[in-house]
């Protein structure tokens, strides 16, 4: 039995079984309202029992399929990263769904398919492997950003997702082709091997590869320049799709990153960090001044979604142990916050519309103290402002930069914070200052439930900071930087 | 309970917050408005209490940090406080407002009243922590912390134009600071550690003070303010509720002078003494241009926030002599003016109250109508203008004579200020206390209640106790003094060599 549990596949193979399961069992059910729902909490099920056998697993990192696929603890800590990320978004969904009755099974489905992928990139020790997992999680989030067949924006953002999400895998694919052929393997462990030991042309075309393979990922992350998808796709898809957009895909992809520039590159560390200092400041600087013109707040989230990839990608362009756990660490608590965010958007309703302007949360502080306090707190923390726990992923990606010399990209990231705080301060200005407007809807049960928890997180995380610090360390450690 | 072994410090920092925990229980209903209050003020002053419980048993004899807090927080970054010489008689100060500000809103607050208490206590907390806090990342967090509530005080509570002093507040402050956090970072991976009394033993390489020396100088010189960064204070100030004014002169300003105090100085000796000059010009104009400034306003509040500017002119000016008397009277500046700016904006909240105008010219004669008030804003009024007998005097005294023996000028340039300050305040007593009674709205403006006059009382009788025996501040402030001085003398002595080395390779090492 243990041997069973122990088997480190087991939480991939209970995702992808139970994605196909309920797929059975939705297309055989009878069709009425709530069956859609029933699918959707064996789903949350589904992905909170892989999450417990992760949480099972013993210490030691292990390998299979030739290398394929590894299991340690980096690889646990994104997982249940993602996991959480999968299982609230599609909690945050339910609500939504069935007021628009959109409540079919196959989003629990396409969610559980995506997650399968996503483990899957977030295990991949191997090209192929890389691969196999990017476009299973990219199939399923395409058909999810159009699954509202009916709204024209959904369409489009299912669209525009598709064909520049296609043309990213087309450039990864071919990086990794050229890697494969410079190199000779597609297995990251031989990579490193045979990138220390290229000659100098071979290594010239191993760079070349490299560049297409960080473009690629870049897209996933969303790091400018590669970033003109996420404002159109975040608007146009339903919101609570927004939300799971928002935050397991993005853990993934930054999980790609990390475990191939630590797995395969370190050999070729002073190139891939210049493109690594570049995507940084460029998303930053983008992420806050592109954000402070939006009136949509989708589509801010989307910009400020964009500054804090920037701001995780300076703790990897340091290069080390530090910096890697920074970067685990910032996007544990970034998890937090956006899904608390998302939460709040969620709540913001009129007569069963979404309202999405940001002028409408206008005194908020008025009609619902409560979530206005949350939002209030949620925004400073993605400012970073101490003490809340946005501060703290700031600090742990800052130092490292500092600690390795990054001088000027580590002021120019407190400046971009200090400019994107503008567009966060607004928000709360128009909650508390303004004045109110007609009251919304009730807040419902699920996201008030994930906005609370996430409020609680965010603004008591100073209190025990310690446990969640160690375990990015403990999972930094498993990467070679 | 064992003063010795209990964490006394931390009672004091975060009682404030279990009177926030109390008020959030209330139902926003009259009655629990009601309650708020009372909760508010009570929570004030019983931390009050218990901070003079630490102000007795301080032992001024020494300059090692006392009360001594040490516990494991996060990793090399510990949870520790103390207090010594400098830092004590900053928490008092704070303690001491605090139950002032409740009080001079009682009234004058009516919207949103829980909220309000809300903010002021959480404020209370993080500024007691600043003082309190021993290790750089610790007091980071409170330093910075207090914008949240401050910014939602102005923009919530404030006057007309509250979004835009608020915005400017919140930027500014944030902008300043966030240099400082790298400078912190730098500081952590050179030294190894965060911890405050291990980095004031520690020399920084002479090119690496430098840098550190401005990014800290960028935060505090915002937080202080110092001219030409003092632009957000007007603003804030005449926007922000009169006990929001009275916080942020009182005693966030204040955080920027015991910055210097506790970073800049024992920390860069040898970049202070070289930018020592620089901080004089600074000073110098702050004072002279600031108090011409304050001269032209035609808001009684905007009068003050120049005139706080120009005062905390002195104290740069004082610290950097880096002498006895020069820091001794820098801190003694700053306690007075946290007294006296405070009392002042208590005062124009006094009228303003009945009123609802600051326009200087909207006054006149008051003094037929409130004998009371016109005698405690005279005392004030004095008090700003350093008249001997007052507590601004022994301040600006000390300073502008350590001042002489470093440098003729700027002695003679800082003290026209002291001129210019007189005839700004003379002038705005005169305006709004003397003169005809002619403004027909003003026949019928009652003198201070018993709460205003309970609210004025004890900072009347500790301004003038102040000025004629100052001993109960500098005894405790002596030591930690004269010890900074002789630790900034012997990190500057000539014959000591300078450390030169690449910033670079410092921070590899």
């Amino acid at each position: 039995m243990s041997e069973i549990l122990n088997y480190a596949v087991l939480p991939e193979i209970v995702v992808a079984v139970g994605a196909m399961a309920l797929m059975m069992i939705g297309v055989f059910q009878k069709q009425d309202d709530g069956s859609g729902e029933t699918i959707g909490w064996l789903a949350v099920g589904v992905l909170g029992l892989a999450a417990a056998l992760i949480a099972l697993q013993p210490a030691a990192s292990s390998f299979h399929f030739n290398d394929a696929f590894i299991s340690d603890a980096f690889a646990r800590f994104m997982k249940l990263l993602v996991l959480a990320g999968s299982a609230f978004a599609l909690m945050l969904s339910f609500d939504y769904l069935r007021s628009h009755r959109a409540m079919v099974f196959e989003v629990p489905v396409l969610v559980l398919l995506a997650t399968a992928g996503m483990m899957m990139m977030v295990s991949a020790g191997d090209l192929i492997a890389l691969y196999l997992g990017i476009e299973l999680q990219s199939l399923a989030l395409y058909v999810m950003a159009s699954i509202r067949r009916d709204s024209v924006k959904s369409s489009e953002a299912g669209l525009k997702y598709f064909v520049l999400g296609a043309l990213s895998s087309g450039m990864l694919l071919y990086g990794a082709s050229l890697i494969y052929g410079f190199t000779g393997s597609t297995n990251f462990q031989l990579i490193a091997g045979a990138a220390k030991a290229a000659s100098s042309q071979a290594s010239f075309g191993l760079t070349i590869g490299l560049v297409f393979l960080l473009v690629g990922i870049a897209f996933k992350i969303s790091a400018v320049p590669f970033h003109m998808w996420t404002p159109d796709v975040y608007e146009g898809a339903p919101t609570p799709i927004t939300a799971f957009f928002a935050s397991a895909p993005k853990m993934a992809a930054m999980a790609l990153l990390l475990r191939v520039l630590g797995t395969a590159f370190p050999g070729l560390a002073g190139q891939w960090q210049q493109i690594v200092v570049f995507l940084a400041i460029a998303s930053m600087l983008l992420g806050a001044f592109a954000a402070i013109g939006q009136t949509n707040i989708k589509r801010l989230m989307a910009y400020s979604s964009i500054g804090h990839i920037g701001f995780a990608l300076v703790g990897l362009a340091a290069n080390s142990q530090d910096g890697a756990r920074g970067v685990l660490f910032y996007m544990a608590i970034y998890l937090i916050m956006t899904l608390g965010t998302f939460a709040c958007i969620l709540a913001m309703r009129r007569k069963d519309e979404m309202v999405e302007d940001i002028e409408e949360l206008g005194g908020l502080a008025e009609t619902n103290l409560p979530m206005a306090f949350i939002l209030a707190m949620l925004m400073f923390s993605l400012a970073g402002i101490p003490p809340l726990a946005g501060f703290f992923a700031k600090f742990y990606v800052l130092a490292p930069a500092i600690n390795a010399g990054l001088y000027t990209l580590a002021v120019i990231g407190v400046v971009a914070s200090v400019i994107g705080a503008y567009y966060y301060i607004r928000i709360v200005k128009i909650m508390f200052f303004d004045d109110a407007r007609e009251r919304m809807l009730e807040v419902p049960k699920v996201a008030g439930v994930v906005m609370g928890l996430a409020g609680f997180l965010v603004l008591f995380y100073v209190v025990y900071p310690a446990p969640l610090l160690d375990a990015a360390a403990e999972a930094a450690k498993s990467l070679r930087f | 309970m064992n003063i010795d072994t209990a964490p006394i410090l931390s009672i004091v920092t975060f009682l404030p917050l279990v009177g926030v925990l109390f008020i959030a229980f209330l139902p926003s209903t009259p009655a629990g408005d009601r309650n708020a209050k009372f909760a508010s003020l009570y929570t004030t002053l019983f931390t009050f209490a218990i901070s003079l419980l630490v102000w007795v048993n301080f032992d001024p004899s020494t300059s090692a940090f006392q009360f001594v807090e040490d516990s494991p927080w996060l990793g090399p970054i510990r949870y520790k406080m103390g207090v010594d010489g400098i830092s004590m008689l900053f928490v008092i100060l704070t303690t001491f407002l605090m139950p002032l500000c409740i009080l001079a809103s009682w009234d004058s607050i009516t919207e949103r009243v829980k909220e309000y208490m809300i903010a002021f206590l959480v404020l209370e907390t993080l500024m007691i922590g600043v003082f309190c806090a021993l290790d750089l990342v610790l007091f980071y967090l409170f330093f910075e912390a207090g914008l949240i509530p401050m910014f939602l005080i102005i923009g919530v509570w404030g006057g007309p134009r509250r979004v835009y002093a608020s915005f400017k507040f919140f930027l500014y402050t944030l902008l300043g600071s966030v240099l400082m956090l790298l400078a912190m970072m730098a500081m952590w991976w050179q030294a190894g550690s965060t911890d405050i009394p291990t980095l004031m033993k520690t020399s920084f390489p002479a090119n690496m003070q430098w840098w550190l020396w401005i990014a800290f100088f960028a935060s505090f010189a915002v937080k202080l303010p110092m001219w030409p960064v003092h632009t957000w204070l007007p603003d804030a100030h005449v926007e922000a509720p009169t006990a929001g004014s009275v916080i942020l002169a009182g005693i966030l300003l204040k955080m920027g002078g015991y910055g210097f105090l506790r970073f800049s100085l024992p920390m860069f000796p040898l970049a202070s003494q070289d930018l020592a000059p620089f901080v004089f010009v600074l000073s110098v104009v702050a004072v002279v241009y600031t108090s011409l400034v304050a001269l032209a306003q035609e808001d009684v509040k905007k009068l003050i926030a120049y005139s706080s500017v120009a005062h905390m002119g002195f104290v740069t000016m004082g610290i950097f002599t880096f002498t006895h008397q020069g820091i001794d009277g820098a801190i003694f500046q700053m306690l007075s003016h946290g007294l006296v700016s405070a009392a002042l904006f208590l005062c124009v909240g006094v009228i303003y109250d009945r009123m609802h105008t600051r326009e200087i010219a909207a006054y006149g004669g008051l003094v037929e109508r409130m004998p009371i008030y016109a005698a405690c804003f005279m005392v004030f009024t004095m008090a700003n203008v350093g008249l001997p007998g007052t507590s601004g005097f022994i301040g600006e005294f000390l300073t502008l004579l350590a001042a002489f023996k470093v440098n003729t000028w700027v002695a003679f340039l800082a003290t026209s200020g002291v001129i210019l300050s007189a005839a700004y305040a003379l002038y705005l007593y005169r305006r709004v206390i003397f003169g005809a009674l002619e403004k027909p709205s003003l026949a019928a403006i009652k003198d201070l209640s018993p709460r205003e006059i309970a609210v004025l009382a004890p900072l009347v009788l500790l301004t003038i106790l102040f000025g004629f025996y100052p001993a109960p501040v500098l005894d405790v402030t002596q030591r930690s003094v004269k010890d900074l001085v002789a630790h900034y003398e012997a990190a500057v002595r000539p014959g000591t060599e300078r450390k030169t080395t690449s910033i670079d390779e410092a921070i590899r090492r």
